[in-house]
């Protein structure tokens, strides 16, 4: 037997883990204990640089894992993200380029019509930027929005639906531009990537603004109530007078849009339009949805569980970047984190699911 | 006669209280087929799902061949022997016909973890062979007619070598000739001494084929013989044979003369045909039916989930094309599935949720971007609760999965009040409940025709629907064979209509 003050010691320690265990901000307090953790043996982690390289590349992250929520609320997947923000930036970079190596580009389907070795023919015009801008936002929309009717009217899995997808505007992006990268952007557009308002840079700003919208749209509209309903059962909501097919298709087009967002962003940081933009995202926006703890199973999802998985997730890719390891060790150590972030989401449900019995 | 081979003695059952089955005794001798039959609640169920270790009785006991009988597991059921023909078959669609008879006990190539196709094949050609069915062992179940499908289970009990083979409705989904062809194999099985328990609501079949009959009535036998002694009329009175308890509501209103709902020659091949009805303002319309008249399908389509090929539907005068639920909730009518688990209820959302989830549009901004009301919304959600006396926690907190089934059905009645409906159309509403809350359900019911409503009851109890309805519309085979007012409800005149078309040989 214990002493007496063993057990009861023992319990409160117990009725503290599973609190923050079940708590909303679990993922929060994990990711500080985590940077506290490294600070000790890696002070450069603290460092401004490296917070400005953590803080740019979160935002981004955000905007995608934002538009993957949508469609994961709906028990769905949009594996497609990645190349609707390739297509989106090789579209863009399209309309704003300022000049183009005819050597390289001579062989792109477009050249002679859109392209010629003055960029676009909106090249140095005021309107390059906004309307470059417009037809990103507007093409990664459409794509969404196929891949929802393919979802939603036709009935096919979103998995495939969007697997598919992926392929086709990957490939799509290749052959636009024969596979090389479209610089020379002006400069009111890539300072959206480096620029700021003050010291605040502009894709935080553009993802804060994205964030609090899909935060008022998911809590306080009927669409969000009803993209919650759809994702617990799409029977119970049909009957219910949902017009579920609508909802998906939104939740798909908005997927594409965020993605469009990401790809406006990273665009501009990266200062061209690029084929294979995105190209090894996929795994890091699920897993940091996953990580936040919205569901695959569909039905959960907050925009601060969104935000919490992906401070996680950068925190970890950057520290992984900076340790100095195998090739391999990053992904296999990424693959490992997500794996365990799925079995506590499961573990937490039950746990949940109890104390609500009792 | 025939010595017993199995014997019920004195089993009871209760669930939360209420005796599902009350000290049920009697025997199937073998080589005979007994006749079980009974209305729906009747315990029928329960008393196969005891002899098939699936339940355990609270008492009594069952004697298998004179020794004591008392699974506890379904496997222990298959040891002994004894076999179950469901009305939904179990069968794997996408394997073939040899598969799925030895899906769990695959002959082997000696000792080895291999299958032997050859012998798996020979030995199901000889089954199929035995009940004349000309197959080929590999065809693929996917392939098969409803019929054929039965004999296939039918060919999987009998190699498992079982003596005493139950069938529940099997006949449901067969056609005239493909029941015959079944009849005459269960009598072939007869001959060769197998003994069986046949439950079905067809009584003329019953009566057909039985060598002796027991009626179930509140779970308990009221009536057990010979089945040459039976007639269907003796059937009926001894299944129903019982007062309507005095356990429903006085009603506070009279129906009124406006219609509210109209459905002109309703067809859908195969499923409904030519269904005509108005339902009034402020009048409970009960449909009553067996199950697979199309009660269930009617309601579907009139609420749009379904579609039809011809007629028309009326809604408080206006024709309506009823596409799809929202419309017709646009349209002031509201649906109680008879599913909530599966379609009344999202299990993983809050009671909030749940209550507040048809009338979401009433409580936003008109225009985009449609911003909830939530104070309002709570409010009135609070409102239902507290009326209906759902017995929940926190309604923001607490998950409908965690709610009792009565509360469960009253969050589900519960949303549709919320959209204040001018028609209700309420398939089983107190199916799986327990007495107190289906009085509550009852009560519910009568609020509403007080505050005009009219109610479309689809229920396969009886009792229910004489105790509520001003009239009852009864449905057999996707046609309606009878219409009662209230001055003319008899439980036996309600079961021949139900049974119309069901009686004799077809």
């Amino acid at each position: 037997m214990d002493s007496s003050g063993g057990p009861g010691a023992r319990t409160v320690i117990r009725r503290l883990l599973r609190r923050t265990v079940l708590s909303e901000n679990f993922v929060l307090y994990l990711s500080l204990v985590f940077f506290i953790g490294l600070y000790v043996f890696m002070p450069y982690i603290a460092s401004e640089r490296n917070l400005a390289n953590i803080s740019s590349n979160m935002w981004p992250l955000l905007a995608l894992v934002l538009g993957q929520m949508f469609v994961l609320i709906l028990g769905g997947i949009d594996l497609s993200q990645t190349s609707i923000m390739a297509l989106t930036s090789v579209i863009g970079a399209m309309f704003m380029t300022t000049q183009l190596d005819p050597d390289l580009f001579t062989k792109s389907p477009l050249w002679g019509l859109l392209l010629s070795a003055d960029g676009s023919p909106l090249s140095g015009t005021l309107l390059a930027v906004p309307l470059g801008i417009a037809a990103m936002l507007l093409v990664g929309t459409l794509v969404g929005l196929l891949n929802g009717v393919a979802v939603a009217k036709f009935r096919m899995p979103a998995f495939m639906v969007t697997l598919v997808s992926m392929m086709f505007f990957s490939g799509l992006a290749i052959y636009l531009t024969k596979s090389e990268n479209i610089m020379y952007l002006p400069e009111g557009y890539t300072r959206i990537g480096s620029g700021g308002l003050g010291p605040v840079p502009w894709s935080f700003l553009v993802v804060l603004a994205l964030a609090v919208a899909t935060h008022i749209l998911l809590r306080h509209t009927v669409l969000g109530q009803w993209f919650f309903a759809v994702g617990r059962s799409v029977r119970t909501s049909v009957v219910s007078g949902v017009p579920t097919e609508r909802v998906i298709v939104i939740g798909y087009a908005l997927s594409g849009f965020c993605a469009a967002v990401a790809s406006v962003l990273y665009s501009a940081r990266l200062e061209g339009g690029r084929p294979t933009l995105g190209q090894n995202l996929l795994l890091d926006v699920i897993g940091a949805a996953v990580i936040g703890g919205i569901s695959l199973f569909g039905g959960k999802g907050k925009v601060l569980w969104a935000l919490f998985g992906v401070l996680f997730f950068v925190l970890l890719s950057n520290a992984l970047s900076m340790l100095i390891l195998p090739f391999y060790a990053e992904p296999v150590v990424k693959g490992m984190v997500i794996l365990l972030a799925a079995l506590l989401d499961v573990t937490r449900t039950r746990l949940l699911a109890r104390e609500v019995a009792l | 006669m025939a010595d017993s081979i199995l014997q019920f003695e004195g089993v009871s059952k209760s669930f939360f209280g209420v005796r599902a089955l009350d000290d049920v005794s009697f025997s199937l001798p073998g080589g005979h087929l007994l006749g079980l039959i009974g209305e729906n609640g009747a315990g029928k169920t329960t008393l196969m799902n005891i002899l098939g270790g699936v339940l355990t009785a609270d008492s009594g006991t069952m004697t298998l061949r004179a020794g004591k009988y008392a699974p506890r597991r379904p496997a222990d059921a298959t040891e002994a022997g004894i076999t179950f023909i469901h009305q939904e078959l179990n069968l794997f669609t996408n394997l073939s016909i040899a598969d799925n008879i030895f899906i769990d006990r695959f002959p082997r190539l000696g000792r080895s973890p291999f299958i032997d196709r050859r012998q798996t094949r020979r030995q199901t050609a000889k089954l199929l062979e035995s009940l004349s069915l000309s197959l080929a062992p590999q065809t693929l179940v996917d392939r098969l007619a409803p019929g054929e499908r039965q004999l296939v289970e039918i060919a999987k009990a009998l190699s498992t070598g079982a003596g005493i083979i139950l069938f529940d409705e099997p006949t449901t989904s067969l056609t005239a000739a493909e029941t015959q062809r079944l009849f005459d194999i269960i009598r072939r099985l007869r001959e060769q001494g197998k003994s069986m328990i046949y439950i079905s609501h067809n009584l003329g079949n019953v009566l057909e084929l039985a060598d002796d009959i027991v009626v179930l009535r509140d779970g308990r036998v009221v009536d057990a013989g010979p089945a040459r002694d039976f007639t269907i009329d003796r059937m009926i009175s001894r299944m129903v044979g019982r007062a309507v308890d005095q356990v429903f509501p006085t009603r506070r209103s009279r129906p009124s003369e406006d219609i509210v709902l109209e459905v002109k020659a309703l067809s859908q091949a195969g499923i409904v045909r030519d269904i005509n009805l108005v339902l009034h303002k402020a009048e409970v319309l009960g449909v009553f039916g067996l199950m697979g008249s199309g009660r269930t399908e009617l309601a579907r389509m009139l609420f749009g989930l379904e579609p039809f090929e011809q007629g028309r539907i009326r809604v408080n005068g206006a024709p309506c094309d009823c596409i799809s639920p929202t419309d017709s909730i646009r349209r002031g009518m509201a649906f109680v599935t008879e599913n909530r688990r599966e379609e009344g209820l999202l299990m993983d959302a809050t009671v909030l949720d749940n209550v507040g989830l048809v009338s979401l549009p009433a409580f936003a901004s008109p225009r985009f971007p449609r911003l909830l009301r939530h104070r309002q919304l709570g409010g009135a959600v609070a409102r239902i609760v507290e009326s209906m006396r759902i017995k929940s926690g926190p309604v923001a907190r607490t998950l409908a999965r965690n709610l009792s089934g009565g509360n469960q059905q009253k969050v589900v009645i519960g949303k549709w009040l919320m959209s204040r409906p001018a028609i209700l159309i309420m398939d089983e509403p107190t199916r799986g409940i327990d007495v107190g809350a289906k009085y509550e359900v009852y009560g519910i019911v009568n609020d509403l025709t007080a505050r005009g409503a009219g109610i479309l009851l689809i229920s396969s109890e009886l009792e229910e629907l004489m105790g509520l309805c001003d009239r009852i519309l009864v449905m057999s085979k996707g046609e309606i064979t009878g219409d009662f007012d209230r001055a003319r409800f008899a439980q036996e005149s309600i079961l021949h209509a139900a049974f119309e078309g069901h009686q004799g040989r077809r």
